[in-house]
């Protein structure tokens, strides 16, 4: 559960449409606690594994997340188009993506579930892109978010893309999740 | 006051507050908080992380542990959970956990919660699963959250929200004999698709939703995630009340709530239902609608008559009705949702026979209790998708690999539909085997 930094770098990873919760973490991966350290880290070697090999690393596809046996990706960045995160409530699916080294997730909107798993867990920043992202950057892009001013700058393309202010769930990023912005706002005893 | 819908009087009532409306952030107070056996050891976790070793829950009456996604079969960290499940509602002394392997077992958590009464009108109920939803057909406010919500809320009982604006879907008209709940409602996220309902409410209404009976009520609310809905709700009626009162052996009392004459709705279609026609989701999306028409013929692997959506006591007598006299050309699974509509499937009678008589008669598999491979699970899940083949299903998904094999293809259908394709081994209209 860390803070917003104001800048994040590194590799993005593209996906298109509709990215449900099975494809980021399938069922069969659930019976590990993501309440246990040791665990929680084998999310990270299956996250997106049940996305289909085309649909995997667009534009091309069949860009592996990461290779079998790693438990990190090489990414920093998820690239979507729209409704990310639709389907189960489980929160093994930021887990997944905070566990392979995700940061921030950028896509045309979220499935609010989702959504709120990944503000209030406090393992990853949603942001919402006006442009479709997804068919302006590639897969291995460097990207840098500058996210004071909602901003990405793609640098292997020297292209910059506005994004939509976090708005209303910037004070519980900040705060690191709902358990930190409770006590911020006296809902919770410190 | 201006008008609210049935949801934004269900909210405003919970966060004390004499208004509420679509957009704003509220602190509510919850009702019943439901976890289960894949969602359960995490939520605990953050629980114990955030209030301490030694912290006690809110409220143990307000807490149900259902264990039901992963509970036949020989995975070692599916059982471990289990343990975490049982030792947590020993250690906070809940009264209501429904352990497996005892005679409280019951199966699919959303089924289980109002055969157990712990659903009622006008309350809050929040469950670590997104299909939590079908509790909205009891006319209350239901809605799946994550582990970290959860164990805020065993903590606190309460939690913030966004009150979501109300969509209103109106059934006019009589439901014919070969449409069940689950085409109307995959018919409805077909025209919205499975993004249009996002942070919505989606309220339905119309004589054609009071003639359905409780659990095809369920069904309807059961899908609204499948659209993105926030939740589903059906004002409740008398049907409901008398459900309600059968089975509140807790004696709760409850407040029904009701929409305000002149309350705003953001959309609002309505449906004639008699002039509707059976409807199939296509892989790989329950969006993805079609015509039975449209698609018959298709061949098919297998059958699927199960989970929150297709198994319960209405869909397997719908599935009876048309199985009875046949045997199936595809392996066909059939799973009740609970026990309780296990020993349903055993004493029932259609023609003379059980209804489980009907389905091993025709060459059925007959599985336990719980989600089976509505979610894939575990590879020895019974009636798991492990290779690349075409199922068809009365479950509620089919992504790209949610009932096993990543490049398996789920056609979801009603129990109606999936009993008459069992049969031929290709997608049938059910109408073929209705007199
Ligand atoms: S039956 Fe399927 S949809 Fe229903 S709770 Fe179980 S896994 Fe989820």
């Amino acid at each position: 559960m860390s803070k917003i930094q104001n800048e994040i770098t590194g590799k993005a990873y593209v996906l298109g449409d509709n990215i449900d919760t099975d494809q980021i973490i399938p069922a069969e991966y659930l019976t590990f606690n993501p309440a246990i350290p040791e665990e929680y880290k084998q999310f990270g070697k299956y996250a997106l594994s049940s996305v289909p090999p085309a649909q995997s690393g667009l534009p091309k596809g069949n860009i592996p997340f990461h290779t079998d046996d790693e438990f990190v990706s090489p990414y920093t960045f998820i690239i979507a188009g729209k409704n990310f995160g639709c389907g189960s409530s489980r929160e093994h699916a930021p887990v997944a993506l905070d566990a392979a080294g995700i940061k921030v997730v950028i896509a045309e909107f979220y499935a609010r579930i989702f959504f709120r798993n990944a503000v209030n867990g406090g393992y990853l920043v949603p942001f919402e892109c006006t442009d479709r992202l997804c068919d302006k950057v590639c897969t291995g892009d460097e990207l840098k978010l500058d996210v004071p001013n909602c901003k990405l700058h793609n640098l292997t393309t020297k292209e910059t893309y506005p994004l939509n202010p976090l708005g209303e769930i910037a004070p519980i990023l900040n705060a690191g999740g709902i358990f930190s912005y409770a006590k911020q706002v006296g809902m919770l005893k410190s | 006051m201006p008008a609210m819908t049935l949801t934004e009087k269900i909210l405003a009532k919970h966060a004390k507050s004499n208004f509420v409306e679509p957009g704003q952030n509220i602190w509510i107070d919850i009702d019943i908080l439901m976890t289960h056996d894949v969602c359960g050891p995490g939520t605990i976790g953050v629980f114990k992380k955030h209030f301490g070793k030694a912290a006690k829950v809110w409220d143990p009456k307000k807490i149900v542990i259902i264990p039901d996604h992963y509970i036949f079969t020989a995975d070692k960290m599916a059982n471990r959970n289990i343990d975490v499940l049982r030792e947590f509602s020993k250690e906070q002394n809940l009264p209501y956990y429904y352990d497996v392997g005892t005679e409280k077992y019951k199966g699919v958590c959303h089924i289980a919660l109002p055969e157990e009464g712990h659903t009622r009108p006008g309350e809050v109920l929040l469950g670590t699963d997104s299909h939590t939803c079908t509790a909205g057909a009891f006319g209350e406010f239901a809605t799946g959250i994550g582990n970290t919500d959860a164990g805020f809320v065993m903590g606190t009982g309460s939690l913030w929200l966004k009150v979501p604006p109300t969509m209103r879907f109106v059934f006019e008209g009589t439901l014919p004999p070969y449409l069940m709940a689950k085409d109307l409602i995959l018919a409805v996220i077909g025209d919205i698709g499975c993004d249009g309902a996002t942070y919505r409410a989606m309220e339905f209404d119309g004589a054609g939703v009071f003639a359905l009976n409780m659990e095809e009520r369920m069904t309807l609310c059961n899908m609204v995630i499948e659209a993105g809905g926030k939740n589903g709700v059906i004002a409740p009626d008398k049907v409901t009340l008398d459900f309600i009162d059968s089975k509140n052996k807790h004696k709760v009392p409850y407040t029904p709530v009701y929409t305000d004459p002149g309350a705003k709705f953001i959309y609002e279609k309505v449906y004639d239902i008699s002039k509707m026609q059976p409807v199939v989701a296509k892989p790989h999306s329950p969006d993805n609608k079609a015509f039975v028409s449209e698609v018959k013929g298709a061949k098919l692997d297998r059958a699927y008559i199960g989970s929150c959506t297709g198994g319960k006591m209405t869909d397997f007598r719908a599935a009876a009705k048309i199985m009875h006299g046949h045997s199936v050309k595809i392996d066909t699974f059939v799973v009740p949702a609970t026990t309780e509509v296990a020993k349903g499937l055993k004493s029932e009678k259609m023609h003379g026979k059980t209804l489980e008589q009907i389905f091993l008669d025709a060459g059925a598999k007959m599985g336990d209790a719980s989600c089976a491979a509505c979610l894939g699970g575990p590879s020895d899940t019974f009636g798991r998708l492990n290779q690349a083949i075409r199922c068809i299903s009365t479950t509620n998904r089919n992504f790209p690999g949610r009932m096993g094999h990543k490049e398996a293809e789920v056609f979801l259908a009603s129990p109606l539909t999936v009993a008459a394709s069992a049969i031929t081994g290709m997608i049938t209209d059910p109408r073929e085997y209705l007199a």
